[in-house]
């Protein structure tokens, strides 16, 4: 995406607000690219690679696993920021390619409103499950 | 005056930069996508084990699983084209080195997958009838 785009020259007033923002954006997009780097690399080899990879995923396997709190807040933690880091992403996107403000606003609050969805409904499961319901 | 080709750029001119901003971007966006369905499906867990074994069975299917392996590359790829534009934003004088970086990037994606393909390429074939 975007390469060394820490602002230098001096901007105007009204521009300087957004600046701030793209700062913290950028430095959010580092931040969380190298704890994801742990968490979703790290999940996609245990879950994909490793053992017999996805074939032995199954209700039981995730009731094991959430077992572990460990396990729960790994993947509520790689929830929250792979949906933030993957959105913000996207907002720089659609940045690029939607150049009315119209539909800016339409396609970044489109992904705003499935993320946040997707976080709220993510975060009741990862925190509520309870295999004995099933047992 | 007419402007040499090289001037006015094109899409298919760019430089090893730009092929990687374009990698990153494709494995972004691919990637944003699944996440959507993965939560879901794993939301899917609380409706009990029938429900759950029956969505994620799809994932076993050997179709699925080549597309499986494409999410690992994507994954891998983007992590460690992240690294490389993040030793570039943090350490400047490695743009001198950019294509060197971007090789450097490449080779270690192509060690990293040499197994994982192996490794799920081998349960592809094998679910396929086509091994053993």
């Amino acid at each position: 995406m975007s390469v060394a785009t820490r602002p230098a020259a001096p901007a105007p007033a009204d521009m300087r607000r957004r600046r701030g923002f793209e700062l913290w954006s950028w430095l959010f997009m580092r931040i969380s690219g190298i704890v994801l780097l742990f968490l979703a690399v790290g999940h996609v080899l245990i879950m994909h690679v490793l053992e017999t990879g996805v074939e032995r995923v199954d209700f039981d396997f995730v009731a094991r696993r959430w077992d572990n709190p460990l396990w729960r807040t790994w993947d509520w933690a790689m929830l929250s920021l792979a949906l933030l880091h993957g959105i913000n992403g996207m907002r720089v996107i659609i940045q690029d390619y939607a150049r009315r403000p119209g539909w800016r606003v339409f396609w970044n609050s489109l992904f705003a409103v499935v993320g946040f969805g997707l976080f709220v409904l993510g975060t009741i499961i990862v925190f509520t499950f309870d295999a004995s319901d099933f047992a | 005056m007419a402007k040499r080709r090289s001037e006015l750029g094109s899409l298919y001119k760019a430089g090893t930069g730009q092929w990687s901003w374009l990698a990153h971007r494709i494995t972004g966006v691919g990637i944003l996508l699944f996440l959507f369905a993965h939560i879901v499906d794993t939301a899917l867990v609380a409706w009990g084990p029938e429900t759950y074994n029956k969505v994620i069975s799809l994932y076993h299917h050997p179709i699925v699983q080549i597309m499986e392996l494409g999410l690992v590359g994507a994954v891998i790829y983007h992590g460690l084209n992240g690294i490389r534009i993040m030793i570039m934003d943090f350490w400047p004088a490695s743009l001198l080195r950019h294509r060197e970086l971007t090789w450097t990037t490449l080779a270690l994606f192509a060690a990293a997958m040499a197994p994982i393909a192996w490794i799920m390429g081998r349960r592809i074939l094998e679910d396929f009838g086509w091994l053993g």
